[in-house]
């Protein structure tokens, strides 16, 4: 038992050496970095931070990030939980093969669609919004979403749902009133994975922004092209990318495991 | 599980394949038909039939980008696979503090975006001020995977396998923790070693999910872009250059719009070729279950 929680806990120090490594040099000056390599920085300075929460082109990115992603799990939420209703408990013409329709999209390189979008979305003037990125980012999560719902939605028994009928209750208020609060611990594993799909890439947000919406992570190449490479800067942009995504895991913790399971992802 | 025999289902899903539709079908047809066309400007086009397909198909980089795919994406599963179902067997089976603290830390790396991911194992790799490269150097051996393409490979698996594993490592850890305790205990009557444990309850039991697992990974590592684009930028040489980088490098580089939506296409084709064979695998796993 013991020899097991050690080889875990090796295996978690590995993984979480490279993340404090950039913690470390976010929290030095250029100068000492190139200057010398310490485990342990001793002059502490929080001027890369600093900078990036005073100077609008750097917050920017976060703000513009944190919008699109919102926009895009509340659009997938709002569209997906109906669907994946109808996949659940209805059996209509062709449900098996637009289901795995669905499901190819998520499999569909995004390279292949980076000029067709770009077309297609300067055709509709949307190029540089918010909403254009968070539409782009259904791509891959609508499949994703209706598929972890439908595993949730198919986990609670359909004789519930005809109880409700019988008892007199509308669709409608069966539906809000008493069915998203039986599977709302799929809609919060379902909104964790939109949030972390869409969080994460980059090709679409970089492709279909130029400035209003430019997403932090194409920000970060600015400390790459400035007179020479800014490593202080860079690491502290990167840090503040995983804080959003470690505060969200932490909330659905408890339901991760469950929702994988269940869900199917 | 029974089902209500009513066509409305499709007013429901309607919603969904609007806009699944809007940004999947009309950007596919838009890349059929740079595929079957030569586009010399607005409204100066001419149909050329199958002469890109047959020029990206008979590409000698094209293929050689192809074969490296391939071996990365198998290299990743022949890795990857093992070494998350071992984690998730390391990991503590009850719920509790020490539970919930293992599963952030797994799940963080999934969670920073794709491209810092590259910033993270380039700061980390580099000679001159990265803990890895410069340990490395110390022992004596150079190492530098921007000048040696065997070592930017060694680099591109290691940050793959820190990037991805915990996911496999997740899907197993939930396939374990929904064995009903029964079986355990029915294995300790019988005195069974814990390999057999292993091999005839947990293993059978985490199909599905190793399934799912092998999916996802699969596709993930077969359309990687952003993470060696960052790390390599594909080089040196070519020796890193993978299917979507190259696909980049023709659509938005060269900006030669016919071969590009051929070579998407193709690129597709294969991608859902696989994608096929393994949900079919996936409803055989649950019909196995089931009798």
């Amino acid at each position: 038992m013991k020899k097991k929680y050690i080889a875990l806990t090796v295996y978690l120090f590995l993984i979480m050496l490279p993340i404090y490594w950039m913690l470390n040099m976010s929290l030095r000056t250029n100068a000492d970095i190139m200057a010398r390599l310490v485990f342990f920085p001793t002059d502490i300075t929080f001027d890369n931070y600093i900078k990036i929460f005073t100077e609008p082109a750097w917050y920017s990115g976060y703000i513009n990030s944190i919008i699109y992603v919102a926009l895009n799990t509340a659009i997938c939420l709002v569209t997906a939980l109906p669907a994946a209703y109808a996949f659940s408990r209805y059996s209509f013409i062709g449900d098996k093969h637009v289901f795995f329709w669905l499901l190819t999209n998520r499999m569909a390189p995004a390279a292949v669609f980076l000029l067709p979008f770009f077309q297609l979305y300067s055709t509709f003037g949307l190029i540089d919004t918010h909403i254009a990125v968070a539409l782009a980012h259904c791509l891959f999560n609508l499949p994703l979403t209706v598929w972890i719902l439908e595993g949730f939605i198919s986990g609670v028994p359909i004789e519930i749902d005809e109880m409700a009928f019988i008892d007199g209750y509308s669709f409608p208020k069966f539906f809000f009133r008493v069915f998203v609060h039986l599977i709302r611990s799929g809609i919060g594993v379902a909104a964790f994975f939109c949030f972390m799909f869409s969080w994460v890439e980059l090709l679409f947000a970089r492709t279909l922004t130029t400035t209003a919406a430019k997403p932090i992570a194409a920000t970060m190449t600015r400390t790459v092209s400035a007179s020479g490479l800014d490593w202080g800067l860079l690491a502290a942009a990167g840090i503040l990318t995983i804080v959003p995504g470690a505060l969200v895991i932490w909330f659905v913790r408890n339901y991760l495991a469950k929702g994988f399971a269940l869900g199917r992802v | 599980m029974k089902k209500w025999q009513d066509n409305k289902g499709w007013l429901f899903i309607l919603p969904v394949l609007l806009i699944v539709a809007f940004s999947a079908i009309v950007p596919l047809m838009t890349v059929v038909n740079y595929s079957i066309q030569d586009i010399f400007g607005p409204g100066q086009r001419v149909f050329v039939g199958t002469e890109w397909f047959r020029e990206v198909l008979t590409d000698q980089r094209l293929h050689e980008a192809l074969w490296r795919q391939l071996l990365f994406s198998g290299l990743v599963l022949l890795i990857e696979m093992p070494l998350g179902v071992g984690i998730a067997l390391l990991m503590p089976a009850k719920k509790g503090f020490g539970a919930s603290l293992v599963l952030v830390l797994l799940a963080l790396p999934l969670l920073i975006p794709w491209n810092v991911i590259g910033t993270i194992w380039i700061i980390f790799t580099r000679p001159d001020i990265g803990l890895m490269g410069a340990a490395i150097n110390t022992l004596g051996l150079t190492f530098d995977h921007t000048a040696n393409g065997l070592h930017a490979w060694i680099t591109l698996m290691l940050m793959e396998v820190w990037h991805w594993t915990p996911l496999v490592a997740l899907l197993a850890y939930a396939g374990l923790q929904s064995i009903s305790p029964a079986y355990y205990q029915a294995a300790r009557i019988d005195g069974a070693s814990a390999w057999s444990i292993f091999r005839y309850i947990q293993l059978p039991k985490m199909r599905g999910v190793l399934t799912i697992a092998l999916l996802l990974r699969f596709m993930d590592s077969f359309l990687i872009y952003a993470e060696p684009f960052v790390l390599t930028g594909g080089g040196p040489g070519n020796t890193t250059t993978f299917l979507s980088i190259y696909l980049v490098k023709i659509a938005v580089g060269q900006f030669d719009l016919g071969p590009a939506g051929a070579f998407s296409l193709i690129y597709f084709l294969i991608v859902l070729l696989f994608c096929y064979l393994f949900y079919q695998a996936l409803l055989n796993v649950g019909k196995g279950e089931e009798s």
